[in-house]
């Protein structure tokens, strides 16, 4: 499917093939909106439904019902007339709703009446010493390779962090026959009490049972060590082993993989680099975009739906992605959206799967010495800056993210700022006193993911670009 | 540090890692067959030369990088394997010309 796209112009480019692009594709597309679906996998699920038509894994168990759910959305989008491109890696998006996409080398241009963002999370940066070590990867990381490939850790495991992918992930393996040594639970014990007003909404929420057997399910079979305070890996060259402290209590454990998880983030660097505005959000630690309740963000045209909208899981992101769909569809075609489930309808499943939300956020906050490192911990793992190294420009004038860059070439690197922006933001607010949303996050710009200078030049060019550049 | 499950039932597909055959399975990508190989996949980063294997599998930390098919810079974990490709692990920066 590395084709370029049939048209130059849509009604509607989705970009993103997770459960909110799926339900966004499939929805404008029944409308009967030309729809363009980009997506940078090689198959369609985002994250969540990762390989969901190409799994090894058959036995439904294994994954999960809740993974299997994301087939049902494979499947209506197929039925629907939506262009689908894999393996489509989107560059550029700008105010004019011009987006450039890299398909097999060779970069295609189209533009859209709307657009709507679903470019989901990725897992929040986990800058412990060690954390850039060959053998440490993310708890998503292992996932991913779970679901796609079916492998299974196999040599000295070691889980640590917090948040309900980490319990699902241990599920997982251990039903796959994979190894799991150790859980090393950061979960700060304060949040528990912070959370509990918060509860009542959790507990009637589907996520509570399901929660709650899953940590049964692991808890039978793992050592599970809660209250960590500190974590650190080492080796050299290679992971050898993982000290941490719990209840003020240091232990090592040798170990060849160590998976990270401290929760999620939304994925900001193509909405910010097409201008939409984002705030910090206190409660989540990170920056999300700011949006009405249609998911419009402050670009005219271009919504955003899904874990790029602020963290709400896969089921809150199936009914953001019908509601932006819905909401483009009555703007360019009133009369089609009659098709469609009424928007009182999505927004009340949008309220449903979005209970319990605010419990999981503050029990699951990460605590400030896994956010901010110190010393000679990596922060920038493409440039290789560590905690020190920004606390020192600091010292000598630099004010924000942007102005670090001069002195450090943070965020300059392939990753652009995608698993260094949140610390740098937080490290540099917490030693310059301000708050992160008064010093700010990096400056993103197209191109958003590297392509080589050979791609653009192949790029067709009108006179007027020529003449733009060219003297005489 | 992974291994497959028996469950797996995809058929073989043969690739060259710094020209040494290697099975991976069909679907795989070039970083998960990697990492089911049990080879050195380490690459080494273009500022100091530690040594790196994949953090993210999603396509956001490029601690993948591999040169596939002669070009360099490539994120394995994006890229599914092929019959006969060839991977180089790169060492230190991408070489021009590739």
């Amino acid at each position: 499917m590395t084709v370029a796209p049939k048209r130059e112009a849509y009604d509607i480019v989705v970009i993103g093939a997770g459960p909110a692009g799926l339900a966004a594709a499939a929805t404008s597309a029944e409308a009967g909106l030309s729809t363009l679906l980009l997506d940078e996998n090689i198959g369609p699920g985002g994250q969540v439904f990762r390989a969901i038509g190409s799994t090894p894994l058959t036995e439904r168990n294994q994954l999960g019902a809740d993974y299997w759910a994301g087939a049902d959305l494979v499947q209506a989008l197929r039925a629907s007339n939506a262009e689908v491109i894999h393996r489509a890696t989107v560059w550029s998006l700008d105010r004019n709703l011009e987006i450039a996409v890299s398909i097999g080398g060779a970069s295609a241009f189209v533009t859209a009446q709307r657009v709507i963002v679903a470019t989901g999370a990725l897992e929040r940066p986990f800058p412990i010493p060690g954390w850039t070590l060959p053998g440490v990867m993310t708890a998503g990381a292992a996932q991913t390779m779970l679901k796609s490939s079916a492998l299974v850790p196999d040599g000295r495991t070691l889980i640590a962090g917090q948040g309900p992918l980490l319990w699902l992930l241990a599920a997982q393996i251990l039903r796959l026959g994979g190894r799991i040594d150790c859980i090393l639970d950061t979960t700060e014990r304060g949040n528990y009490f912070a959370a509990l007003p918060h509860a009542f909404a959790f507990l009637t929420s589907p996520y509570f049972t399901k929660g709650l057997s899953m940590m049964r399910e692991v808890k039978a079979k793992v050592q599970v060590v809660s209250g960590v305070t500190e974590l650190s890996a080492s080796g050299d060259g290679q992971l050898a082993s993982v000290s941490y402290v719990a209840g003020g209590k240091r232990e090592t454990i040798p170990s060849d993989l160590l998976l990270l998880h401290q929760g999620v983030v939304p994925n900001v660097n193509l909405a910010m680099s097409a201008g939409v505005e984002h705030r910090w959000d206190e409660l989540q630690l990170c920056w999300s975009p700011v949006l009405d309740a249609n998911g419009d963000s402050s670009v005219a045209g271009i919504a955003i739906a899904g874990d790029g909208a602020g963290i709400g899981g896969a089921s809150a992101a199936v009914a953001r992605g019908r509601i932006a769909a819905r909401a483009a569809v009555e703007a360019l075609a009133p009369a089609a959206a009659a098709k469609l489930a009424p928007m009182s309808a999505l927004r009340a499943d949008l309220a449903k799967a979005e209970r319990g939300r605010i419990f999981l956020d503050t029990l699951f906050r990460p605590s400030p010495q896994f956010r901010i490192p110190s010393g000679d911990t990596i922060v920038c793992r493409c440039e290789e800056v560590t905690a020190r190294d920004v606390l020192d420009s600091v010292a000598i004038g630099a004010t924000g993210p942007n102005q670090l860059k001069a002195y450090r070439r943070t965020g300059m690197g392939p990753c652009q700022g995608r698993l260094c922006g949140l610390t740098v933001t937080e490290l540099m607010a917490q030693a310059r006193g301000k708050t992160p949303q008064e010093i700010g996050y990096y400056r993103l710009r197209a191109p958003v993911k590297p392509i080589t200078l050979a791609e653009l030049a192949a790029v067709p060019k009108s006179e007027a670009d020529v003449k733009a550049v060219v003297r005489g | 540090m992974f291994r497959r499950s028996e469950q797996d039932k995809r058929p073989q597909v043969q690739i060259f890692v710094d020209g040494a055959a290697v099975a991976a399975r069909q679907g795989d990508t070039v970083s998960a067959a990697l990492l089911a190989s049990g080879v050195d996949a380490r690459r080494s980063t273009a500022v100091s030369g530690a040594l790196r294997l994949p953090y993210c599998m999603m396509g956001v930390c490029f601690d993948c990088l591999v040169t596939i098919d002669g070009i360099g810079n490539r994120q394995g974990c994006l890229v599914p394997v092929a019959e006969g490709m060839r991977i180089e692990i790169q060492k230190g920066k991408r070489e021009i010309g590739k």
